[in-house]
């Protein structure tokens, strides 16, 4: 792993829209061939920092380098090694497949003789086989996603940015195009992937947890799953779950409650079971002297989705003492 | 600059134009249809003027000279008066823009004294055509002078001694005819193009903003120069074809003498068309909103081709302040040029001046629209 060179690093990259800060001081690194997800809320800064690491934005602060290139000073150098999808479908929905292809074939000069051979692998990539002269604004979400990352990947890009590609694609196609993802990054192709849909942070390498414009946590899926919680995790099936939520988050004991599918996923304090404290067991009784019918707590392994909303959580918190 | 990256914008901006037909047909047809409207429309020469006749003697002389009015084609007669008070009453109603008073003893004065005063009123309160018609009815006046002249010499054998002796003969040059449509023709088509280009390329970038295309096209290494020069290219065949069309309206449909040359002609467009298309660019880089972006294109080209380049108001008889504003107005060189290619057959050094300003101009525009887009979001 000694060969291994960031080819994404951020120092202290920040962006100011007048008052309001989007990206605070972000500091990141990522190596070759890696698959890294930034997952936070709507708003937290994900696609300004790609923005800016595609040198479509400037930074008011900070520094970072692409492929080795400065994205201020070389940002056209920069260009030339990325591959980028924005937020918003953004071919040419008057054109073909094949003309939006050819167009950016054109724009990143693919030598002549590649084209064809690169043009058939994007249209088998984004299974458009057979649909070459459709136009692109008669395709289904997928393929439209898809279609964009072949356009995206046509000059064989170092580095991909990738801003919630998935968003608003079916499942089943979201899943094909996560494999096209790791079918790049076995190539070597470096890839930063936002998404808010948090079954996906399971398929990175890494995961950038990011919240009002910080970037409050780093590491495998793994390493997150194992950050303490201040807590031991339970689960707990309650009727109505509002009314539980609200009696729990005041309750003595609980660090922290969330709503988590159908059930409240409740983080006991390390002391919950001495002194007037609540306890797993007391639960149910708790919550049913507010009028609350409630099943027995059953103690969880924590999932991923636990650790963001307790370390976003966990910042609100910390900002609102402050 | 990369030639490749080039001609890859402008064959896509080709297709989207392509399978844009509803757009194509406006920008093709626009221009014509504008031809015919403003070509018909616009028009200096006031024929068939409304005239009430007082004729207070009814002879045959009287019934002659007033015959001379309406043959002249300038002048119809609109209503016989009884009554000088009813001169007033005509004006005020409107039913005529001119009279003329024959008194009663005209045909015994004239061959008394080989001269006799006819009165002509005019309504002044539109004095631009005031000024034509009168000068109409002094053209009028001299035929039936003239007539009379020959008459009295045949019958006396010597020349009556008050009719003038010196005998303006007037010759116009260039426009013979006097014909204010080969004047302004020229014009028309100076100003649709004005008002075309601008349009055509005013929405070439909003639109990719509002559709989010442009964000994707910002992330590759395309220049600006490469952006504009690539959307510009595919404009200017359009807006070549525009011009073609109606410098062709301008010949063969309204008949205006062509006597320049035709590669002085085409060079001269082409500068045009460079500083037209280049505004409308500029206008589109700076609005993000197709909609602004066509309203600014209409406000700025209207106005001023319209009231300042000289196809109606002469420059050179607008205040000293004002003719120097006019400098700015593009449009005013390229009216000069084919007026002076048109009618007076002029070569590219006779109007080196024109095109002195409009290659300045299209350097300056050129060099501004370049500048002007960056790859930046915000």
């Amino acid at each position: 792993m000694n060969a291994v060179a960031p080819v994404v690093v951020a120092h202290g990259l920040t962006k100011r829209f007048h008052d309001f800060i989007a990206v605070d001081h972000l500091d990141l690194s990522i190596n070759t061939g890696e698959v890294v997800g930034f997952i936070g809320p709507n708003g937290a800064g994900k696609s300004t920092t790609i923005r800016m690491l595609c040198g479509l934005i400037q930074p008011s602060e900070g520094s970072a380098t692409v492929a080795g290139f400065d994205i201020e000073k070389q940002a056209e150098a920069v260009r030339e090694h990325i591959g980028y999808m924005s937020q918003k479908f953004s071919l040419y929905g008057d054109l073909t497949v094949r003309e939006n292809l050819r167009f950016f074939s054109g724009i990143y000069r693919v030598p002549r003789r590649e084209i064809s051979e690169r043009m058939a692998f994007a249209i088998t990539m984004a299974g458009l086989k057979g649909r070459e002269d459709t136009l692109v604004r008669t395709l289904a979400g997928g393929w439209k996603q898809r279609l964009a990352l072949g356009c995206a990947i046509l000059h064989r890009p170092p580095v991909l940015f990738l801003d919630e590609p998935t968003s608003g694609v079916e499942p089943e196609a979201r899943r094909r195009f996560w494999d096209l993802i790791h079918d790049l990054a076995a190539e070597g192709v470096t890839t930063l992937v936002s998404t808010h849909y948090m079954d996906e942070a399971e398929y990175c390498n890494r995961i950038a947890l990011i919240d009002r414009g910080k970037l409050i946590a780093l590491g495998s899926p793994r390493e997150l799953r194992n950050l303490p919680l201040g807590g031991d995790l339970f689960e707990i099936r309650c009727t109505p779950l509002g009314a539980a939520l609200k009696a729990l988050t005041q309750a003595p004991g609980v660090t922290d409650v969330a709503i988590f599918g159908d059930a409240l996923h409740v983080v006991l304090g390390a002391n919950h079971k001495g002194g007037n404290t609540l306890s797993a067991g007391d639960l149910p009784n708790f919550l049913a002297q507010q009028g609350i019918h409630a099943e027995p707590a059953q103690q969880v392994l924590p999932s991923l989705e636990d650790v963001f909303v307790q370390l976003v959580t966990r910042g609100q918190e910390e900002r609102d003492m402050s | 600059m990369n030639l490749r990256r080039l001609f890859a914008l402008a064959y896509k901006e080709t297709l989207q134009i392509w399978r844009d037909p509803r757009s194509l047909a406006i920008a093709l047809l626009m221009p014509l249809m504008q031809m015919a409207i403003l070509g018909y429309g616009v028009s200096l020469d006031i024929k068939h003027v409304p005239l009430c006749v007082y004729d207070q003697e009814n002879s045959q002389q009287s019934r002659g000279l007033v015959q001379d009015f309406v043959s002249s084609g300038w002048f119809s007669i609109s209503r016989r008066l009884e009554r000088e008070a009813d001169i007033r009453d005509a004006m005020d109603r409107g039913s005529c823009n001119a009279a003329i008073v024959v008194p009663v003893n005209f045909s015994r004065t004239l061959a008394m004294n080989g001269t006799a005063p006819v009165q002509a009123i005019f309504d002044a309160t539109d004095v631009n055509t005031t000024n034509i018609a009168l000068g109409y009815a002094q053209g009028a006046m001299a035929q039936a002078s003239r007539e009379f002249v020959t008459g009295w010499a045949a019958a006396h054998g010597t020349q009556p001694s008050l009719v003038g002796q010196i005998n303006l003969e007037p010759n116009t040059w260039f426009n013979e005819t006097l014909d204010s449509r080969n004047f302004i023709i020229p014009g028309v088509v100076a100003v649709i193009l004005a008002l075309v280009g601008a349009q055509l390329t005013s929405l070439t970038i909003s639109r990719e903003w509002e559709r989010g295309t442009m964000e994707q096209l910002i992330s590759t290494p395309v220049t600006a120069l490469e952006v504009m020069l690539g959307k510009l290219t595919p404009y200017f065949m359009i807006g070549l074809i525009d011009a073609g069309f109606c410098l062709a309206v301008a010949i063969f449909w309204f008949h205006v003498p062509f006597r320049g040359n035709v590669i002085t002609l085409f060079t001269t467009t082409m500068l045009f068309l460079i500083v037209v298309l280049g505004i409308g660019y500029l206008i589109s880089v700076r609005i993000r909103s197709q909609l602004g972006a066509s309203q600014v294109a209409l406000l700025v080209t209207m106005l001023p081709t319209n009231l300042l380049s000289g196809y109606t108001f002469p420059i050179d008889q607008m205040p000293a302040a004002i003719q120097a504003l006019t400098l700015v107005v593009y449009a005013r060189y390229y009216v000069t040029i084919l007026r002076g290619v048109f009618l007076k057959g002029s070569s590219l050094t006779d109007l080196w001046m024109p095109i002195v300003g409009l290659s300045v101009y299209a350097l300056l525009i050129i060099w501004l629209a370049a500048r002007a887009f960056h790859k930046r979001i915000n």
